[in-house]
């Protein structure tokens, strides 16, 4: 009988992790940064049909990066276990806190017990009545969440892309220069990022009414793009 | 997964089969049962009618308990989605679930799919949700809605009625349901014109449910002391809207003024 090597459970991690961080840091990226009226997403998306930021229930967004079969999988997942949620009890129940919980032990079970980690990350967002109220929740493949302040960059060079956005970041931004700032961030891994077919936006806007979550079009990008 | 196509393939859009599948709340149930004897408050008048730039869709605000008033201000009008709306007569407590779910449906169906079902879309899946709510039209339970919205693939407003056991229907002109029904039809045959204006059709739609109010007594009619008067939506490319309360007033008005001027009907 042969004996099956012996792989230390550090290394047997940290392999996982590896694997993973390759396959998350090959996607594209997306952003999201809080403005004047809520929250604005932007993904480099080549796809007009295969989105990367969604709506899940009235105050709440999903935006994903990496394998999009893996993302869309749990973006399902949690559009289901919103709806029965306000079915249930009541539309304010809904909260960004519980599903990022529930998407945080879907992706330590898979990162554990699985044949190989989803190569993904995705983000949880909630908008409030003020800036101080909304949510960012970012959830990595191995389901560890943090609960960031102000904006998240998820996929590709993510870490250099976060520093370029913490310094152009400030609070209270209009929508016109919190896309000016999300989408230059984006330009600065790949110049060719700032066409509107390639940027997918959407918004959570506190001023809509049940529903906050918007997609905008690529003609209400161009004029925003300046 | 909870929830997959029976076919085993993709994902399935539906919060219905969702929730009867096993989640948290059972939408129907399915229990048989002995018949119970009870006597829930019932909805009464609604009615839709079109006109020239969609649909004017109408219910009074009364419910009732045999012979008691259980609500005056009960609302039987719902929106369901950006360009459809739910006018309901039955049960009141089953009528009022399955507009939730139905409501829910849709929302879900848009978000998991990425796109809106098309209106034929939506009407089909009311028939659906109602033959799975057979067991309790057993029991007496009967909703029976009436279902309207803008096709915007169409261009036009478009009405749906139903049976109790989920026969659906669609409406070129006019239809109202529920237990003044028969009388706020007839009124609305005598007023309706293709092309109707629409201070014209909520005219007619406020007539029809003063003429019913006036036959049965399960319907309410306008109550200008406590200032309630019947719930009216439009339903255009634009969207649904629910009719100010002071242009729904001076509809009713008109029509009673109309009335005097004929020495009263």
């Amino acid at each position: 009988m042969a004996m099956p090597f012996y792989v230390p459970p550090e290394q047997l991690m940290k392999d996982r992790s590896d694997y993973a961080r390759k396959g998350i840091a090959r996607g594209k990226p997306v952003v999201a940064l809080e403005y004047a009226d809520g929250i604005l997403f932007i993904a480099d998306n080549t796809s007009t049909h295969l989105h990367k930021l969604s709506e899940i229930y009235d105050r709440i967004a999903f935006a994903g990066v990496g394998k999009f079969s893996e993302f869309e999988n749990l973006r399902i997942a949690g559009v289901r276990l919103a709806d029965i949620r306000g079915y249930s009890y009541g539309r304010e129940d809904v909260t960004a806190k519980s599903l990022a919980n529930a998407y945080s032990q879907a992706l330590s079970n898979v990162f554990t017990q699985e044949m190989k980690p989803y190569e993904i990350e995705i983000l949880v967002a909630q908008v409030g009545e003020s800036n101080e109220e909304s949510e960012l929740f970012h959830i990595l493949f191995d389901g560890s969440v943090t609960d960031e302040e102000g904006f998240v960059v998820m996929g590709g060079e993510s870490e250099t892309l976060a520093e370029q956005l913490r310094q152009g970041y400030q609070e209270g931004l209009d929508l016109e220069a919190a896309m000016r700032l999300g989408v230059q961030t984006l330009s600065a891994s790949d110049p060719t990022v700032a066409d509107p077919a390639r940027i997918e936006a959407a918004v959570l806007d506190r001023t809509r009414k049940r529903r906050k979550f918007r997609r905008f079009t690529d003609d209400e990008i161009r004029p925003l793009l300046g | 997964m909870i929830g997959d196509e029976p076919t085993g393939f993709g994902a399935s859009p539906s919060f219905f089969e969702l929730v009867r599948a096993g989640g948290p709340v059972s939408a129907a149930p399915t229990s048989g049962g002995d018949p119970v004897r009870v006597e829930p408050p019932h909805g009464t008048t609604v009615l839709a009618l079109k006109y020239t730039d969609g649909v004017v869709m109408a219910g009074d605000r009364r419910a009732v308990e045999g012979y008691t008033i259980a609500d005056r201000r009960m609302d039987k009008v719902f929106p369901t989605d950006d360009h459809s709306a739910v006018a309901i007569a039955g049960v009141a407590a089953q009528a009022i679930e399955l507009v939730r779910l139905f409501q829910t449906e849709l929302e879900h169906y848009e978000k998991v799919e990425g796109e809106r079902l098309s209106l034929e879309g939506k009407a089909n899946r009311l028939a659906q949700m109602l033959r799975a709510w057979m067991p309790m039209v057993m029991q007496g339970l009967v909703v029976v809605p009436l279902f309207a919205g803008y096709d915007l693939r169409r261009g036009e407003g478009r009405i749906f009625r139903y049976d109790v056991i989920g026969g659906r229907y669609e409406e070129l002109e006019y239809h109202a349901n529920g237990s003044g029904g028969t009388h706020a039809k007839g009124s609305m045959k005598k007023r309706f014109r293709v092309g109707l204006s629409r201070g014209d059709a909520i005219q007619v739609a406020v007539e029809g449910l003063l003429d019913a109010s006036e036959e049965d007594t399960a319907t309410g009619g306008p109550d200008p002391i406590r200032g309630i008067y019947p719930s009216v939506f439009v339903l255009t490319a634009s969207g649904v809207d629910e009719v100010p309360v002071e242009e729904v007033k001076a509809a009713y008005e008109a029509v009673l003024q109309h009335r005097q001027g004929e020495g009263g009907a």
